[in-house]
């Protein structure tokens, strides 16, 4: 990590008040791992086009080097609505890898959108706690659950790819956290072209949202070539790529209490394992949400 | 590319502007396109698209003609038509191919000499003004590069001349 490197050995020397930012600082750019899923091409043509999918959750962009993303929750939505499954699925070290046949012309998503509680009560006298689906946490905890504080998030990771002309359908918004409304589709991203985006949250505009954006290729770059921009009233927001390749764009919303130090959930989607209830016997804090939203998208030589 | 012998397709426009009084835009594109030789290791015939583009928005007005290899018992070559991705992008995502009087055979290197009938196609309905001809190539294990030549549709013109660097020769464009 070169860049947190030099970030410490230039600050630290200043001041004590500016040492004191770095906590912040330093997840949202050198430590955060971040989900992926690459596929081998976006813009595609012709019947019996198919993609790989590489899926991983890694430091540098696009670089499998720190864990495989989990497939369990990962569905293709198909130019028609329809939900397929993903195909020849196969989990390494570093990396997952699945296929998607485009057998239908039009745009296809893939991707995971995963709702997730995390709870802790009292009961017996004793703290309990809770990690998992909604469905589990209807059945496994308590409707009258004393002292319950329950933290929800919702995490999607998705990318597109589109054969022949592209279509939106699988865009409709569901109003269920953080969502991406293409205003410029994101199969149709030219280097130096701007674009413009439009995020929900829960259906409603999800104004004053910091994005972020992290293009590819960050190995054989001096500096990450990160940038952020942030939407407006509307949840809307342009953006240029300033050059061609495939980027990481990011937002994540958090209110009230949500139990981790910044850069916490939502940065590597489906990578986190549901329902394992851990046994810590600390009650939450509070009561809070949080919404992830993470997509691959691809701008082309103009 | 089977197209009809241009004096007839002339004439006809002639005929039919007369009979209904309308602007008869009694014109044929000629275009000379050179394929370029290149002394490499493993050579493809390009996919060349030829179209028309809007200058002003560079949206394409018309697809003249498409080049792949149409007979490829595994794709039947379209799945690399995406790769002349400003054509594909504007003009090709939209279409469906094989596409009647537009799609054709990869050329040999040397120049293909093609003329494109007024009364036919985009052309047939191609407003007079300032246009782009665009000849954008890609070739297997090769390059792409879209070559614009200008012209003006309406009246008949001098041959304008572009030439590319790498996978597109010379393009010469007249409005006869």
């Amino acid at each position: 990590m070169p860049f947190k490197t030099r970030l410490l050995a230039v600050v630290a020397p200043l001041t004590f008040g500016v040492a004191l930012a770095l906590p912040l600082l330093v997840p949202s750019t050198a430590s955060a791992h971040r989900g992926w899923m690459v596929p081998s091409a976006t813009v595609l043509s012709g019947e019996g086009a198919w993609v790989g999918v590489d899926a991983a959750v890694s430091n540098e962009l696009f670089y499998a080097d720190h864990n495989p993303m989990r497939l369990d929750a990962v569905v293709v939505t198909a130019p028609d609505g329809s939900v397929e499954k993903i195909q020849n699925p196969a989990t390494g070290k570093y990396r997952s890898t699945f296929d998607v046949q485009l057998a239908k012309p039009g745009t296809y998503k893939i991707g995971s959108a995963v709702s997730t509680i995390t709870a802790s009560w009292t009961q017996d006298g004793q703290v309990k706690r809770f990690r998992g689906s909604p469905e589990d946490f209807a059945r496994q905890v308590p409707a009258a659950a004393a002292d319950l504080k329950t933290i929800k998030s919702f995490n999607r990771n998705e990318t597109f790819v589109t054969r022949d002309a592209p279509t939106t359908t699988v865009f409709a918004p569901t109003g269920k956290g953080l969502e991406l409304v293409p205003v410029t589709h994101p199969n149709d991203l030219v280097a130096g072209e701007a674009a413009t985006f439009r995020f929900l949250l829960d259906g409603k505009p999800a104004a004053d949202l910091e994005v972020t954006f992290a293009p590819g290729n960050s190995r054989y770059r001096a500096a990450p070539g990160d940038f952020k921009v942030r939407t407006g009233a509307d949840g809307s927001f342009k953006v240029t790529f300033p050059e061609a390749g495939m980027y990481w764009m990011n937002a994540v919303v958090r209110t009230g209490e949500t139990g981790r130090g910044p850069g916490g959930p939502g940065m590597g989607g489906p990578g986190v394992a549901p329902g394992g209830a851990q046994p810590p016997a600390t009650p939450l804090a509070g009561d809070g949400m949080s919404a992830s939203y993470t997509a691959t998208l691809e701008a082309l030589l103009p | 590319m089977k197209r009809s012998p241009p004096k007839l397709s002339m004439s006809l426009l002639t005929f039919a502007g007369a009979a209904v009084a309308t602007p008869a835009l009694a014109a044929d594109l000629a275009v000379t396109v050179e394929v370029p030789r290149l002394t490499v290791a493993e050579y493809h015939k390009p996919y060349v698209s030829i179209w028309i583009e809007n200058p002003a928005d560079a949206t394409a007005a018309g697809t003249l003609a498409v080049w792949y290899d149409a007979g490829s018992k595994e794709d039947k070559g379209v799945k690399w038509l995406k790769d002349m991705r400003q054509w594909w992008r504007k003009a090709g995502r939209a279409m469906s191919f094989p596409a009647d009087g537009i799609s054709g055979a990869t050329r040999a290197p040397g120049p293909q000499k093609l003329l494109f009938s007024g009364a036919k196609g985009p052309l047939k309905d191609l407003k007079p003004g300032q246009y782009n001809l665009v000849v954008e190539a890609a070739r297997e294990v090769g390059g792409q590069e879209a070559v614009r030549v200008p012209f003006a549709w309406g009246k008949p013109g001098k041959p304008a001349v572009a030439k590319g660097a790498t996978e597109v020769g010379a393009v010469t464009v007249a409005v006869k």
